[in-house]
């Protein structure tokens, strides 16, 4: 079936199998492998993408769900010229070790920031705990998206 | 030899380099590597967990359109290749191999039995629903007294399911304990989990069937050890093998072992002449890479009644699975070698005996053995302290092996011989360092003490981290005609920062600017021999190894710098870009016609022992049996600190994974070995609402007397204390009910049940 989407920003299609997920087309159909598949069955929110503007498992969902809609990947929220303040604190915080979640991490802060920009330290672990990272003990990666907020309107910052 | 001073990025929280793809989504793993013409391979695996093969049909799953093969055990030979031991490689662990396909038994749920090669990997799993496998099933062994009645052998050859018994002896134990005041005695286990790294594993193999050359992509850990296995096994010479090494995500002793997989990829890859990929899913890692731990140990500690610590005396009985695979048996040895850690134990005598079960096969896992001797060992000190009615930390720090005892030998163990000894270190003043920084005198107030009802507790204890395994590491430095300078490396990176790392010494070993030097690891191509990333080695001995390469190519640069300046050798000086003679230079760019390449060995036969004192305040719901981590901190001498930003992170990371094994992380088999939790809904690691108050402090007090850098391996070493001291302290905050864990994890259930028992009991 074919389907058509708007991806980072960028009007694509493809033509896939009704079983194909949408990280699968992501990934395979795309080349976006930025995008990582940890379990396969929504809980470690490694693949996860914003679509429509909310954070979203794109193992969970397939690929002709998302038919014309507006999905954003780790990629589309980078650029090669500088990192973003996002990914600038996350470096900054040594809020990763093998990159293997990153991706899922930058996304899902990104989506919870752009829309609560004031997120207090509960409100963003409840939010992360929706994704699983092996090797850092989250620690810094709640530091990192904490010292984000201000690129994103935090309130008197 | 050692580095120059002052350092420029030694010891300084450089940023790292990885970051920059890995925050873009431009990490490259090995799922993400695909092959021109390349087919996808799927495992069918026993869904039994004992049995002997009856039949296997693969007709029906060949004809599937789209598949190209279906292998199985007899089309490898006669009898399948197995993969050897790694480590301690002892001749009478040879029965206990894994076959690469199961054939004539099946002896684990997960047990790979076909590999189907197809089109793509959707197809393959179809073809998976039509193999059919006839099973004569046995009683599956599941635990230690299944093993021990031996209602089935998983080995018949062999007969029983015990495989071997490790010993580790030092002084005289039975004198010690029959002078001892004091005895304590008790039956600790702790449950069966693993690694569960984030990434599965995955290789893409291809062969190049005019060349005779195979190429394996996907490679981890210790590729060089696995190439030579993977050479046996295909039966070609392992020079006609390259082994490529890509972004890792997350190895913690698990990943990058020799599993089946890493044979039959590229034996797929061979038989159908096509690149094949393969990537496991979450259950088939949960099935099938190493689990760990799962061990029971009958101990018990001699002391005299001012609180000396006189002996430990016991046996151990260590699930190890189904087979004994390449480092199975290192959790084994460690549990009897290491039970005594930082503490100056003269008399011990302790056994473990590896059983063969009907449950994935058993590897390490960070800490390994380490993690579980100390759950016993502090356990055991703290109900020692209550009897003797002595101060926790007290009979500790009492007991601490001094600097003046150093080097300090460890308990001998055997078969596979071996001898260690404690290298340097100021344990007492760690201690003391823990104490204050935990604030232990103001919190001992809050022991026992029930606050909006939950009761609160605290412990302390110490440990020791094993690190730097030999024999050596290997590294070779370029200067490439640009003047700019590659490593190649034998280390590998799992994740922990080691192109950051290696950098940031090689800069100041050369006296480079950061980004002149690149760093290439991990893959067979880059040195003669290599050994790779485990028991916390790789800063260690590759590091060391690059200030041996560094010293011979600053020798060689001198001496091309000299012959292009017309002087001597002796004469000229060189700054990391140029080399001078007076007010001539000349620069590493174009210094000769061709790159300047030197290799050196770091060997290694002393372990580092980085170690340190850690303390916990917990409460306890007594309502649910909930227990909160309010404080967690850990102070670890380390020697020498490379980079204090991934040391930390290596040491908070570590000790989240201690709190999950021992609160929440489980594998758990029913009475038929059918493996109950097989997603990681069921398999609960933490998450970031779990454990927010982990503070690690990390100190350069005594540098290792055995390598040029003074580093101590240190990746592990916050895991291995957790499980004891949370267990102490949450015995601490039930003292008034009585209640003494002597088993992980500590599940809500497990604590309420501790509970209400300890309560039917006072009433």
């Amino acid at each position: 079936m074919k389907i058509e989407l708007d991806v980072n920003g960028k009007h694509m299609s493809a033509e896939v199998e009704e079983r194909t997920t949408l990280a699968d087309c992501l990934r395979y159909e795309f080349g976006l492998t930025g995008t990582h598949l940890g379990c396969e069955h929504g809980v470690c929110g490694a693949c996860t993408v914003i679509v429509n503007g909310a954070a979203v498992r794109s193992c969970l969902i397939l690929a002709v769900q998302a038919d014309g809609d507006s999905v954003t990947t780790v990629e589309g929220l980078s650029n090669d010229d500088a990192l973003t303040p996002l990914q600038a604190s996350f470096r900054k915080h040594h809020a990763l070790q093998c990159g293997f979640c990153t991706p899922g991490m930058v996304t899902t802060a990104h989506a919870l920031l752009t829309h609560e920009p004031n997120a207090d330290e509960d409100r963003v672990r409840d939010v992360l705990s929706g994704n699983i990272c092996r090797c850092t003990g989250y620690i810094s990666i709640v530091e990192a998206v904490l010292d984000a907020r201000s690129a994103y309107g935090r309130d008197g910052q | 030899m050692t580095l120059r001073q002052p350092n420029s990025f030694v010891g300084r929280p450089v940023e790292r380099i990885e970051d920059l793809r890995f925050l873009r989504g431009k990490g490259f793993y090995i799922s993400d590597l695909s092959r021109p013409n390349q087919l996808h391979a799927v495992i069918f695996r026993s869904p039994e967990a004992h049995g002997r093969i009856k039949r296997i049909g693969i007709e029906r799953a060949r004809a599937l359109k789209g598949v190209h093969a279906v292998i199985i055990a007899s089309d490898l030979g006669p009898t399948p290749p197995h993969i050897p031991l790694r480590l301690q490689p002892l001749p009478e662990l040879v029965p206990f191999h894994q076959p690469m396909l199961a054939f004539e038994k099946v002896r684990y749920v997960g047990e790979p039995v076909a590999v189907v090669v197809a089109d793509t990997a959707a197809i393959a799993e179809d073809a998976l629903e039509l193999i059919e496998l006839d099973i004569e099933t046995l009683p599956a062994i599941t635990g230690r007294a299944s093993a021990e009645a031996a209602q089935s052998v998983l080995f018949e050859g062999h007969g029983s399911n015990e495989a071997l018994v490790w010993t580790a002896v030092r002084g005289n134990a039975d004198a010690a304990f029959a002078k001892a005041d004091l005895i304590i005695k008790d039956t600790f286990r702790v449950q069966r989990h693993a690694a569960m790294f984030m990434e599965p594993r995955g290789f893409v193999a291809e062969w190049q069937a005019d060349t005779q050359r195979m190429q394996v992509w996907g490679a981890a850990k210790v590729a060089w050890a696995n190439r030579r296995i993977l050479a046996t096994a295909l039966q070609i010479d392992e020079h006609a093998i390259d082994m490529f090494e890509l972004d890792v995500g997350g190895g913690f002793g698990s990943r990058g072992e020799f599993y089946p997989e890493d044979y039959l990829i590229p034996a797929a890859a061979r038989i159908v002449g096509r690149p094949v990929k393969w990537i496991e899913d979450r259950r088939e890692h949960l099935m099938c890479a190493n689990h760990a731990r799962d061990i029971e140990c009958n101990v018990e500690m001699a002391l005299s009644k001012d609180g000396l610590i006189l002996g430990l005396r016991g046996m151990s009985y260590s699930d190890n699975g189904a087979y004994l695979r390449t480092n199975g048996s290192v959790g084994p040895r460690n549990i009897s070698q290491f039970m005594s850690g930082p503490y100056k134990i003269e008399n011990i005598h302790l056994q473990t005996t590896m059983l063969t079960t009907n449950k994935t096969p058993s590897g390490t896992f960070r800490g390994p053995g380490r993690f579980e001797t100390d759950f016993v060992r502090e356990r055991l000190i703290d109900l020692a302290a209550s009897q003797l009615g002595m101060d926790r930390a007290v009979i500790r720090r009492k007991n601490l092996v001094r600097d003046e005892d150093m080097p300090y030998p460890l308990a001998t163990i055997t078969p596979y011989e071996s001898v260690t000894d404690l290298d340097s270190g100021d344990y007492p003043a760690v201690f003391d360092l823990c104490m204050t920084e935990f604030g232990w005198a103001e919190k001992s107030a809050l022991a026992g003490k029930l606050i909006d009802g939950r009761y609160h507790g605290i412990a302390i204890g110490s440990f020791i981290e094993g690190g730097a395994a030999g024999p050596k590491e290997d590294a070779r430095l370029v200067l490439e005609l640009d003047g700019t300078l590659t490593v190649y490396l034998g280390s590998s990176a799992v994740g922990q920062g080691l192109q950051t790392i290696m950098t940031q010494i090689t800069a100041d070993a050369m006296e480079m600017p950061f980004d002149q030097i690149r760093v290439l690891h991990g893959s067979t191509s880059h040195v003669k021999d290599g050994f790779g990333s485990y028991h916390s080695r790789s800063t260690v001995m590759g590091g060391s190894a690059i200030l041996l390469a560094a010293e011979k190519l600053k020798d060689k640069i001198c001496e091309a710098g000299a012959a292009a300046l017309g002087c001597a050798k002796e004469q000229v000086l060189i700054d990391g870009q140029t080399v001078r003679h007076g007010d001539r230079s000349v620069s590493f760019a174009g210094l000769s016609p061709e790159p300047i390449d030197v290799e050196a060995s770091f060997f290694n036969k002393k372990y580092t022992y980085a170690y340190g004192t850690q303390a916990a305040h917990v409460s306890v719901d007594p309502g649910t049996g909930h227990v909160r981590v309010h404080e967690y901190l850990s102070v670890e001498d380390v020697g020498r600190m490379i980079n204090p930003l991934t040391l930390h992170g290596q040491a908070i990371g570590a000790i989240v994974q201690g709190l999950g094994g021992t609160f929440l992380e489980h594998l758990i088999y029913d009475e038929n070995g059918q493996l109950q939790t097989g997603s990681l809904a069921d398999y609960l690691l933490p998450t970031a609402s779990d454990f927010p108050k982990i503070r690690a402090i990390t100190l350069e007090l005594k540098p290792s007397p055995n390598n040029p850098l003074g580093a101590k391996g240190a990746g592990e070493g916050g895991i291995i204390p957790v499980g004891g001291i949370i267990t102490n302290a949450v015995a601490n905050a039930l003292s008034s009910l009585g209640v003494e864990p002597m088993e992980l994890p500590l599940s809500p259930s497990r604590v309420w049940k501790l509970i209400d028992d300890a309560r039917k009991r006072i009433v």
